[in-house]
C-alpha cells in the first residue's frame, strides 16, 4: 500500500491501531469459510463512529477498498479481505449506549457480541431474539450484513425482523439514520434493505434493536425415530398441528455419531434420526400446548421422547444440536457447509435426493436442519489431501443448491451469498433481477470499495478450498449454525 | 374518481406502463391521500385472486390487487393469519395497497408487521421488465432484500404484480380484557407494563380519550381464563371481557367519522404521553395508539388545524403518514431527506416513470 495512504490513515488514528506487519495481517486473511484467503494491505481498528467515518471517507476519496470486520465468523466469506485493500476492525466499537424497559430497545455499536445483547436485557426481563449458533461471538454488526438466521427463525424471524434504526456511513462517505426507534416507520423501509446488504453498502456505526420479553415457559422434546422420514412426517403433523413452537431442529444419524463423540450428546440409542422441538410462551398456554405436542409426537411412533425436566436438560439438549456442526468437522479432515432452503413439505424428498447424490458421488454427508423453516444445512465431508476430492466434494455441494432453487427453495437460508455461493446468484435470479441489484449496489457504492467482490457473480472467483474446522471452532469458541 | 387504465393481466399491465412517460399505481382506493396524482393512473384491482396458498408451508402468494377480506378468509378457512391484522379489510383494500402504503394493524405488537411477513414480490419496472425479489419460502437470504424495501415505498420504484407472504397459524381462541385507567399517563404506563410482561399479549391499544387499554390475549382457550385471572391478580387491576368484534371495527377506523383527516405516525412509547397531550389537545383531534403505544394513529375534522398540527409533530420530532386528507402531501412533519434517496430511487426507475417520495 503506498505510503502517502497509510501517512493520511495515521492523521485519521493512532499509529498503533493501524496493524500492518505480517504476522498482525495473518490472523485476518480469512473468516469462518476459511475456503478463501487474501491478505490485506492494513488493518485499521478505529475506537469511535467519528473515526469510522473519517476511515471510510478516506478510503472513498482515495478509491481504497476496505471490508469491515466484526468477529469474522461468516460462514460464505463474507468478511474476506482484499488484496490492496484495508480491514476495518471493528470490534472496538462494541458499547451498548442504552438498554431502555420502556420502548423495549437496546441501542448498540456493531461490535457488540450477540449473545451481550441479552444478558444486558436480561436484568430487566428482555432478550435479543435472533440466536446464530456463534452467538457467542459474532457481532450485531455482521448479523445485520448477513440477516443472520439461528434456530428460533420459523417464530422470531431473521436479525432483519428485529432491526428498528440504523445510524450507517455508507460507501459514499454519507452519514445516514434510518428509523426512529419505533417499531413502525413511514416511507420505505431502509433498515429492511440494509438489513443483508452483505457489507455492499457500507458500515453500520449505530444500531437500535429491538428486544422481547423472555418467554415465560420454555417446554423443550428431543425425539428419537429409526428413520429421518419418520422425523420429518412427524414435523409435518406438528405444523397441521396449529401449533407455532420457537423452533423444530432435525439431526441425522452423522450428525448424532458426531455430537456424542464431540459434547458426549446422549441420544437414544438405535435412532437414525433425531428431532428437537420447543415450545415457549406463557406458562398456562405452554401447558396445554405440551399435551397437544406429547400426543402428535406418540402417534409419530418415536423410538423414545425426551422432554427436557429442567433449564439444565434444555440446554443440553441444545448443546448438542449447537456443536453439531464443529462435530461432524471432527469425523472428516475437510468438509462443505450448505444452507438451501427447501420448501417444507419437499424436505423429505430433498433428504432422498441428497442421499442419492452422495451416494453416487461416493462422499459422506451429515444433515442438520432447521426443520421449521426447510432450512438445510448438509455438511460434505472430504480428504483435501485425496487429489480431485475437493472437486468432487465442490460439485455436490453445486448439485444440492441447483437441487434446493428447483425445488421452489432458495441457496441460502442465513449465511449469506458471500464469495461461497456468488456463482450461484444467477440460479435465483434472471439477468434483469441481478442488474437491477448491481444498480441498487451503484447507488450505493459507486467506486465498488465496500467489501468488493461479495455477493456477485466473478469470472476470477478463485476456487473453493475447505481445510477442516476454522482455528475458533478447534479452540471450541465458535460452532456453526 | 377512477384510474385511467385497468389491466387485468401482466401484458396488459406493461402496455399500460408504457404508454406514458409518468404513471401512477393505484388499488381500492381506501387511503386516497396516498395516491399520487401525477400522470396516467393504473389501477390494480383487476390483478387479483390467490395464485398459491400452501397452508403446510405458511406461505400465500397472491395478485397485488386482490381484496384483503378474499385472502383473510381462505387463510381463516384453513385456520390460518396474517398476525399483524391487516387494516381496511372490509373497506375493500387490497394486499398491495396495504403493503405499499406499510400499514399493519393490532396485531404487529406481537409478532411483528407487514415488513416481517413479506417474503417475496414480482414487479414491473418503468421499462416494462417483470422482476421477482425475494423468494416464496420462509426463510431466505439471497440477494438484497428489495421485497421489505418496498414496504411503506408507495408506488414509487414500480407496479407491484403479486406478493408472496409468510403466515401463522390462528390461535385457537383470543380474549380481549379491558382495563379502565384514569389518563394517559396511566394508560402508557399500563401498556408499558404489559408489553414486557409474560403473558405475551397479542394487541396492546389505548383507544381514543385514552381513558382504558385494550388487552388481547390469544392462545389455547383453556388458558386464556387462567392468564385473565392472573394479570387482573398481578396488577391489582379490575377489568372486563369486552366484546371481540370491537377489532373489526378497528380495523376500519370506526372511530374515525367519515370526511374526518386520518393519519399514521410512528412513535416510541416515552413520547406517547405528550403526543396525547400537545397533538391531542388540537381542536376536533382524536388520537389512538396502537402496537403499544409504537403507531398513533390521528383523525381530526378541523383543515384549519393543518399548521398547528405541522408544527407540534415537528416539535415532537414526528412524521405522519396522511390516510385521508389533504394537508398538501402525503407527509407532515419532519421528513429526513438523504442523498441516497435520490440514488435508490434512479437504481429503480431510471425513466422517472414512477412517482417520487417527495410528491
Amino acid at each position: 500500500m503506498a505510503s502517502v495512504v497509510l501517512q493520511r490513515l495515521s492523521t485519521l488514528i493512532p499509529a498503533e491501531r493501524i496493524l500492518t506487519r505480517p504476522a498482525e495481517l495473518a490472523s485476518y486473511e480469512s473468516d469462518g469459510l476459511t475456503a478463501f484467503r487474501a491478505r490485506p494491505d492494513a488493518i485499521v481498528v478505529p475506537e469511535t463512529q467519528e473515526e469510522t467515518i473519517d476511515i471510510v471517507r478516506l478510503c472513498h476519496e482515495l478509491g481504497i477498498p476496505f471490508v469491515a470486520r466484526g468477529s469474522g465468523t461468516s460462514l460464505s466469506g463474507g468478511s474476506l479481505p482484499v488484496a490492496n485493500g484495508i480491514v476495518i476492525a471493528l470490534n472496538r466499537l462494541n458499547r451498548i449506549l442504552h438498554i431502555d424497559p420502556t420502548t423495549r430497545t437496546a441501542v448498540v455499536e456493531p461490535g457488540v457480541i450477540n449473545t451481550h445483547v441479552t444478558q444486558a436485557a436480561s436484568p430487566f426481563g428482555l432478550h435479543y431474539a435472533p440466536d446464530p449458533s456463534s452467538q457467542s461471538i459474532c457481532t450485531i454488526g455482521g448479523n445485520i450484513a448477513f440477516n443472520s438466521g439461528g434456530a428460533h427463525c420459523l417464530k422470531h424471524g431473521m436479525t432483519a425482523n428485529h432491526v428498528l434504526a440504523i445510524k450507517a456511513v455508507l460507501a459514499t462517505g454519507e452519514v445516514v439514520e434510518w428509523g426512529t426507534g419505533s417499531r413502525e416507520f413511514i416511507g420505505p423501509d431502509w433498515c429492511g434493505l440494509f438489513s443483508g446488504h452483505e457489507g455492499l453498502f457500507g458500515i453500520a456505526l449505530q444500531i437500535t434493536l429491538q428486544l422481547l420479553p423472555k418467554p415465560d415457559r420454555f417446554h423443550t422434546v428431543l425425539a428419537g425415530y429409526q428413520s429421518l422420514e419418520q422425523a420429518g412426517d412427524a414435523v409435518a403433523a406438528i405444523i397441521a398441528s396449529g401449533l407455532l413452537p420457537g423452533a423444530i431442529e432435525i439431526m441425522d444419524a452423522l450428525a448424532l455419531e458426531a455430537a456424542k463423540a464431540a459434547v458426549h450428546a446422549d441420544y437414544p440409542p438405535g435412532c437414525e434420526a433425531v428431532l428437537i422441538v420447543e415450545l415457549e410462551g406463557p406458562r398456562e398456554a405452554v401447558e396445554v400446548e405440551r399435551t397437544q405436542l406429547e400426543a402428535i409426537l406418540s402417534a409419530s411412533r418415536p423410538v423414545e421422547m425426551r422432554p427436557a425436566r429442567d433449564s439444565a436438560e434444555r440446554l443440553a439438549i441444545w448443546k448438542g444440536r449447537k456443536s453439531a456442526f464443529s462435530a461432524v468437522g471432527r469425523l472428516s479432515p475437510d468438509f462443505i457447509v450448505q444452507d438451501g432452503v427447501v420448501p417444507r413439505r419437499r424436505l423429505g424428498e430433498a433428504l432422498r435426493k441428497i442421499a442419492r447424490m452422495a451416494s453416487e458421488s461416493g462422499i459422506r454427508v451429515a444433515n442438520v436442519f432447521h426443520a421449521g423453516d426447510g432450512n438445510l444445512h448438509p455438511l460434505i465431508l472430504f480428504d483435501g489431501r485425496v487429489p480431485g476430492a475437493l472437486e468432487r466434494a465442490e460439485q455436490l455441494a453445486g448439485r444440492i443448491l441447483k437441487m434446493c432453487v428447483e425445488m421452489g427453495g432458495s441457496i441460502t437460508g442465513e449465511h449469506g451469498i458471500g464469495m461461497e455461493k456468488r456463482e450461484f446468484l444467477p440460479d435465483m435470479f434472471s439477468p434483469a433481477e441481478i442488474r437491477l441489484m448491481e444498480r441498487i449496489h451503484a447507488a450505493f457504492d459507486p467506486k465498488k470499495i465496500s467489501n468488493p467482490g461479495k455477493m456477485f457473480p466473478a469470472g476470477t472467483a478463485p476456487s473453493l478450498q475447505l481445510h477442516g474446522l476454522h482455528p475458533l471452532e478447534k479452540a471450541g469458541l465458535a460452532s456453526r449454525e | 374518481m377512477s384510474p385511467t387504465l385497468t389491466p387485468s393481466s401482466v401484458t396488459e399491465l406493461r402496455d399500460a406502463i408504457l404508454a406514458s412517460a409518468r404513471v401512477s399505481i393505484e388499488g381500492a382506493r381506501t387511503k386516497p391521500a396516498l395516491i399520487a396524482s401525477a400522470g396516467s393512473s393504473i389501477g390494480l384491482r383487476q390483478l387479483s385472486g390467490i395464485t398459491e396458498y400452501d397452508p403446510e408451508e405458511f406461505t400465500f402468494t397472491a395478485l397485488a390487487g386482490t381484496p384483503l377480506r378474499e385472502v383473510i378468509a381462505a387463510l381463516d378457512s384453513r385456520n390460518q393469519r396474517l398476525p399483524f391484522d391487516p387494516m381496511l379489510v372490509e373497506s375493500g383494500g387490497t394486499l398491495g395497497g396495504a403493503f405499499a402504503s406499510g400499514l399493519s394493524g393490532p396485531g404487529r405488537h406481537r409478532h411483528g408487521g407487514i415488513r416481517d411477513f413479506i417474503l417475496g414480490i414480482r414487479f414491473m419496472d418503468g421499462e416494462g421488465r417483470l422482476l421477482r425479489l425475494g423468494g416464496k419460502v420462509v426463510k431466505n437470504a439471497a440477494g438484497f432484500d428489495v421485497p421489505k424495501f418496498f414496504v411503506g415505498s408507495l408506488g414509487c420504484f414500480g407496479a407491484l404484480v403479486d406478493l408472496t407472504f409468510k403466515v401463522f397459524p390462528r390461535p385457537p381462541a383470543q380474549l380481549t380484557l379491558r382495563f379502565p385507567t384514569q389518563h394517559v399517563e396511566e394508560s402508557v404506563e399500563l401498556i408499558t407494563r404489559l408489553a414486557s410482561s409474560r403473558w405475551d399479549c397479542d394487541a396492546l391499544e389505548i383507544p381514543t380519550g385514552a381513558r382504558h387499554v385494550l388487552a388481547r390475549l390469544a392462545g389455547p382457550n383453556r388458558a386464556l381464563n387462567l392468564m385473565a385471572s392472573d394479570m387482573g391478580r398481578a396488577l391489582k387491576r379490575e377489568f372486563t371481557v369486552e366484546d371481540p368484534s370491537i377489532w373489526a371495527a378497528m380495523a376500519e377506523f370506526a372511530w374515525s367519522p367519515p370526511g374526518h383527516a386520518l393519519a399514521k405516525v410512528p412513535l416510541v412509547p416515552t413520547s406517547a404521553v405528550e403526543c396525547a397531550k400537545v397533538i391531542g389537545s388540537l381542536p376536533t383531534m382524536q388520537v389512538h395508539f396502537s402496537a403499544a403505544c409504537n403507531v398513533a394513529f390521528l383523525s381530526w375534522a378541523d383543515p384549519t388545524i393543518h399548521a398547528a398540527l405541522q408544527t407540534s409533530l415537528a416539535q415532537l420530532g414526528l412524521e405522519a403518514m396522511m390516510l385521508r386528507g389533504d394537508p398538501g402531501g402525503w407527509c407532515m412533519g419532519r421528513r429526513r431527506v438523504t442523498q441516497i434517496e435520490a440514488a435508490v430511487k434512479h437504481a429503480f426507475d431510471p425513466l422517472n416513470r414512477f412517482p417520487t417520495l417527495s410528491r
